[in-house]
């Protein structure tokens, strides 16, 4: 079937409002979800589920986190990570010492702590902007690190500043294997997901789009900069600190603070860069590709070169290629991954016949 | 003009407002009365003041003296977004739209201070929040009929023609149901037939939502046209006020318009 949205006259503005309002896009959203959700765990194996598939959502998570106060807010933040450890201490704290309460409310719990410390750090934005937020953000994510590293309490006193997750369980089943673990993360972070499309396209990420692009007119329109800026900042860091938690929980198992330091903070930066500046779909195309890139290389590497490319010339190589993919879309694309997709989808509702 | 409306009491009085910033005097002991259902316009050459005095009105800028009473109530510094919750709205004189989204989602967000649904309601988008996305897009959708831009509501409005963003703009206060409008410079830059748009546009919000509209504006013919009453500024000095055929041969503002050294 062609791609267009011939024929399909929108009767209503409840449709127009629909999150996909392209039959062809909801046709498609639902066979992906039914591959995510069934195809993807009979068809993968454990390495590629539990080593490359779980990490790549829950960094999508966080990197729809940050895209919700750098992409739709304007406020740039370096904390990502610093976010996602409180998101993951504080789940690991809850977990051992309140363990009457559900795993998923520890994760939901976790999420709201690191929203209040990610509003704590955003307190700043209303007297500053851009390069200077950055540095603010810069040291909300060394002072975390700082705190997680020597504060024995959060890792409950554990000799080698190292955190275990506990077994996990909800409703009576045990979450044990990587399939199982894939699962539950595949839905929380469907389910957030969901979420932040659904707040982009309301009243607060209209607030937030308003603040980013003009924060005059906001002003003037209504819109409070002050709680319009810390609705942002604790929403992204709920993300990321529900992210954080999966992070442990689902992908490490063992996570200690240097897991979440600057790099963790500058990787989900560069995800919504090359994904898309502003996007919930490019979250997911960023990760995807920062994720998926390296090993593409590897074995286009292992390919030609049969041995021949040595590991540091093949991690040098992966540098250079992300270094100038990020220029180039600074430069050339600001809107990532996503834009590029959108317009291919314009260009295919037009095709065959491009005029 | 249409005789149907009836110009009532005071809504807005600016008592000797006076304003600075650093050693620049913007505003000297400004007085102005604006009433209800009234089209107001403001002159003077440029630094005049003019755009200082609807900055002072809606709470952009705060004054070191004087005091704004709107609808009764007394204030000298108050936030914008609070004015914007008691009905004032505005438009400025360098376009100040929200470049990244379409012309519609510019629009909504003039909506914000009616809307309540808090953000649990919105992650869930439907149910109530849709309700009220709907509502709300009933009347947005009202004023892009009225504005003449149905073909547009879906584009970027950084991809507009500088003429239609200002028509934008105009709808986006519009979308507030403002009962006092502050327009700056509406038609700044317009070609003749966008000026006749744009004036037919201001007379029909204050004819049919009986809206009082207080507009900047260069262009003496557009100002002696639809105005009730022009008050003229010079050098933050307020010169003249008065209905537009007196302004206009007031000895006063004929010198500060020619340029008469002080
Ligand atoms: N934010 C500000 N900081 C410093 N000076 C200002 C500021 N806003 C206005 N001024 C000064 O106040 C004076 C009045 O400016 P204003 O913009 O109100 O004039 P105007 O009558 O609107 O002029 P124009 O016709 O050029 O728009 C000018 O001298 C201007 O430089
Ligand atoms: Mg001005």
């Amino acid at each position: 079937m062609l791609y267009r949205e011939a024929g399909q006259f929108k009767t209503s503005y409840q449709k127009d409002q629909a999150i996909f309002p392209i039959r062809q896009d909801r046709i498609a959203v639902w066979a992906l979800l039914l591959a995510v959700f069934i195809a993807v765990p009979l068809l993968a194996d454990d390495y590629w589920l539990g080593s490359i598939i779980t990490p790549l959502l829950v960094l999508s998570l966080a990197a729809i986190g940050l895209n919700i106060l750098t992409g739709y807010a304007g406020q740039l933040s370096l904390g990502t990570a610093g976010f996602m450890a409180v998101g993951a201490f504080a789940a690991y704290n809850l977990n051992i010492r309140v363990p009457e309460l559900p795993l998923i409310v520890d994760f939901l719990l976790a999420g709201v702590f690191a929203a209040m410390v990610g509003m704590v750090f955003g307190l700043p934005s209303l007297r500053i902007k851009g390069f200077y937020l950055a540095v603010a953000t810069l040291a909300a994510q060394f002072f975390i690190e700082w705190v997680f590293t020597h504060v024995g309490w959060f890792t409950n006193y554990s000799s080698s500043g190292v955190i275990s997750a506990p077994p996990m369980h909800i409703l009576g089943m045990t979450i044990d294997t990587a399939v199982e673990k894939y699962l539950l993360t595949l839905s929380v972070v469907a389910v957030l997901a969901l979420g932040a499309k659904n707040m982009v396209r309301s009243r607060i990420g209209r607030s937030w789009m308003a603040v980013r692009d003009k924060d005059i007119s906001a002003e003037v329109i209504g819109v409070p900069l002050l709680s319009t800026k810390l609705s942002a900042f604790g929403i992204s860091s709920f993300y990321c600190g529900v992210a954080g938690a999966l992070w442990t929980y689902c992908y490490l198992g063992t996570v200690e603070p240097a897991a979440f330091d600057l790099n963790r903070s500058f990787q989900v930066l560069f995800m919504i860069i090359i994904g898309g500046v502003g996007s919930i779909l490019g979250s997911f195309l960023g990760a995807g590709f920062i994720v998926l890139l390296p090993i593409l290389l590897n074995n286009i590497a292992a390919m030609i070169g049969h041995g021949t490319l040595q590991a540091d010339t093949m991690a040098n190589l992966e540098h250079i290629i992300f270094g100038g993919l990020i220029i180039f879309f600074l430069i050339v694309e600001p809107h990532g991954l996503a834009r590029l997709w959108q317009i291919a989808k314009e260009k295919l509702r037009l095709w065959p016949f491009p005029y | 003009m249409s005789g149907k409306r009836n110009i009532g009491d005071v809504i807005l009085r600016c008592d000797n407002i006076s304003l600075s910033f650093g050693g620049v005097r913007a505003l000297t002991n400004i007085s102005v009365d604006v009433r209800e259902h009234e089209v107001m316009a403001i002159i003077g050459p440029n630094g005049a003041g003019k755009s200082s005095m609807l900055n002072v009105i809606n709470g952009v800028y705060h004054p070191q003296e004087g005091t704004v009473t709107y609808r009764g109530q007394t204030r000298r510094a108050m936030k914008p977004h609070e004015t914007a919750r008691q009905g004032i709205a505005r438009t400025f004189q360098n376009i100040a739209l929200f470049k990244g989204m379409s012309v519609l989602d510019n629009i909504m967000t003039g909506r914000y201070t009616k809307m309540k649904r808090n953000f649990l309601w919105q992650a869930l988008y439907w149910g109530p929040n849709l309700k009220e996305e709907i509502e709300h897009r009933e009347v947005c959708e009202r004023v892009i009929d009225f504005l003449q831009i149905e073909n547009i509501r879906k584009t970027p409005v950084g991809r507009l023609p500088y003429g239609l963003q200002k028509r934008v703009e105009l709808g986006r206060a519009l979308a507030a149901e403002p009962d006092l409008l502050l327009l700056d410079e509406p038609m700044a830059g317009m070609n003749v037939e966008e000026k006749e748009d744009m004036c037919r546009f201001i007379l029909d919000v204050n004819d049919e939502f009986g809206t009082t509209i207080v507009l900047i504006e260069h262009d003496m013919g557009v100002v002696m046209d639809i105005s009730d009453r022009v008050a003229v500024l010079d050098y933050g000095k307020k010169i003249a006020d008065g209905p537009p055929e007196e302004v206009r041969a007031n000895q006063d503002v004929i010198d500060a318009y020619l340029g008469v050294a002080h």
